[in-house]
């Protein structure tokens, strides 16, 4: 489980392993109480499932360093069951599993140059750019010159998902989406 | 990087110039009071043993001062009767958005009194620095709205557990359970609008408290608590040599144990108790009591240098 870290070295950001799976802190504070030991209330997030779940440690307690890296990988196909991928500095194949994909795969287009999480060499997430650019290939016609109602229609992305977008946008544009909500961002030119 | 800095220093300026007020609103109430302004050293050869209080070693021997309480108590022992000071006190490990290992205590003792009348004096003392010291609009902490002129809570600790943990942690409760009870559940609910005097702590966390005479399973020790931040630590002192040298000794031989550092017995201090009557002391955290009056998010903004950029 590599370098050993004490409840000391505890901060928001760093990273612990628990049970053999990859912790984030997400939330620190240090207490003491009175004339009582030193206190440090975490807020973990599993790096794997993305639970969360609140732990006080003690002085002197222990963690281990877990194996993380993040590298920049392209996305090349899907398969029908995993994702293929191509680490962009060795040119290495990855392969990942629908689930270690997760919500992510709403938005990978071929080509696309994401961030992948590995734990022990193991691809555990995804995470994508800020903004993407897609194509919308499924949408009912819109009412043109709608601008301003601010009511929207359901409209399919060439990769399969479906988004709320406005009124005026059409079937074979291209919209710009942003991954962090989800959501239609504008309409892109060209 | 230089201009960042310049920056996040000026944008500190309303809490600075707060802190400056409270530091002198807390001398002149000790001054109306009667109260000699000491000094005492930084550096000692022998700090109070205390579990978990790391103090941080300087050369020679010597360490930072963790407290200024045991030459505070010398000098009451040598026939002052008020005495306060505002100094920094050093505890190695200690960070986060109320603790620097760097800080700043205000400490006061009385001769010939107990914890009741520190009380009292908190009451004074933090009503007269609010009443010079809050904006017109009155003090808001984290957005809920404090009340310094209301009437104070108190509580036990035994009411305190009972209430908002759901056990009586009795005379010597279990060291983990208590600490971490009273920091999840009890502490938080703590102090609104009004401040809360937290007293009568169980025999085990007395520290250097005396045992109270009516009731042997308590110390009489408080804390004060504003919304749900412990702000001070006072009691009745104890002025038994003979306990005081067992508690040291005990604390000493725990500090080997966890920090593998030999700490010598404050000898000075033991025989300075031979002449030491009753009396009672308090220390006052001022980072935290300027954090409460400015509204302040973390330690960090009262203060022009935190630990990482000094």
């Amino acid at each position: 489980m590599g370098v050993v870290l004490t409840a000391g070295e505890l901060r928001k950001g760093l990273k612990i392993e628990i049970d053999g799976e990859p912790y984030l802190v997400v939330d620190f504070e240090f207490s003491k109480p009175g004339k009582g030991q030193a206190l440090y209330r975490c807020r973990l997030k599993n790096m794997i499932t993305g639970a969360q779940f609140d732990r006080t440690y003690r002085s002197g307690e222990k963690f281990g360093s877990p194996d993380v890296e993040e590298q920049e990988i392209q996305y090349l196909y899907g398969d029908g069951q995993n994702y293929h991928f191509m680490n962009t500095s060795n040119y290495e194949q990855i392969e990942m599993s629908a689930e270690a994909v997760g919500e992510a795969s709403s938005f990978l287009t071929e080509n696309l140059v994401v961030n992948v999480l590995l734990f022990q060499g193991r691809p555990i997430g995804l995470t994508l750019p800020n903004f993407v650019e897609l194509k919308i290939v499924d949408s009912a016609p819109g009412i043109k010159g709608d601008t301003a109602s601010g009511a929207t229609k359901p409209a399919t992305l060439d990769t399969g998902h479906v988004i709320q977008v406005p009124l005026f946008v059409e079937e074979g544009e291209t919209v710009r989406i942003d991954t962090r909500t989800g959501q239609y961002v504008e309409r892109v030119k060209g | 990087m230089e201009t960042d800095e310049r920056e996040a220093l000026y944008a500190k300026r309303r809490f600075l110039e707060t802190r400056c007020r409270v530091l002198r609103l807390i001398r002149a109430f000790f001054e109306s009071e009667g109260f000699l302004e000491v000094q005492t050293p930084l550096l000692t050869a022998a700090p109070a043993p205390e579990v978990n209080i790391r103090p941080i070693p300087a050369d020679n021997g010597l360490f930072l001062s963790t407290s200024p309480e045991l030459h505070m108590k010398r000098l009451l022992a040598a026939g002052f009767e008020k005495i306060f000071q505002i100094t920094p006190a050093f505890r190695a490990g200690e960070r986060g958005r109320l603790h620097h290992p760097e800080f700043t205590i205000l400490e006061w003792y009385r001769s010939g009194a107990n914890y009741k009348d520190l009380q009292q004096d908190c009451q004074n003392l933090v009503r007269f620095t609010c009443r010079a010291s809050a904006p017109e609009s009155g003090l808001h902490f984290r957005g809920v709205g404090l009340d310094f002129e209301g009437r104070w809570e108190r509580s036990s600790v035994r009411e305190a557990f009972g209430k908002f943990a759901g056990w009586d942690p009795g005379p010597n409760p279990d060291q983990d359970r208590f600490d971490l009870d009273m920091v999840q559940k009890v502490e938080t609910n703590l102090g609104f609008p009004v401040p809360c005097i937290l007293e009568d702590y169980p025999r085990s966390q007395a520290a250097l408290a005396r045992i109270k005479p009516e009731d042997p399973d308590v110390a009489e020790r408080f804390e004060l608590f504003w919304a749900g931040i412990e702000l001070a630590n006072g009691f009745s002192e104890l002025t038994d040599a003979e306990e005081q040298r067992t508690r040291f000794q005990s604390a000493i031989a725990r500090k080997k144990q966890m920090e593998a550092i030999s700490y010598p017995l404050p000898g000075a201090f033991l025989a300075s108790l031979q002449h030491l009557g009753p009396c009672a002391g308090i220390a006052f955290g001022v980072d935290r009591f300027v954090m409460l009056v400015s509204d302040a998010e973390s330690i960090d903004d009262v203060v022009a240098f935190s630990p990482e950029t000094a």
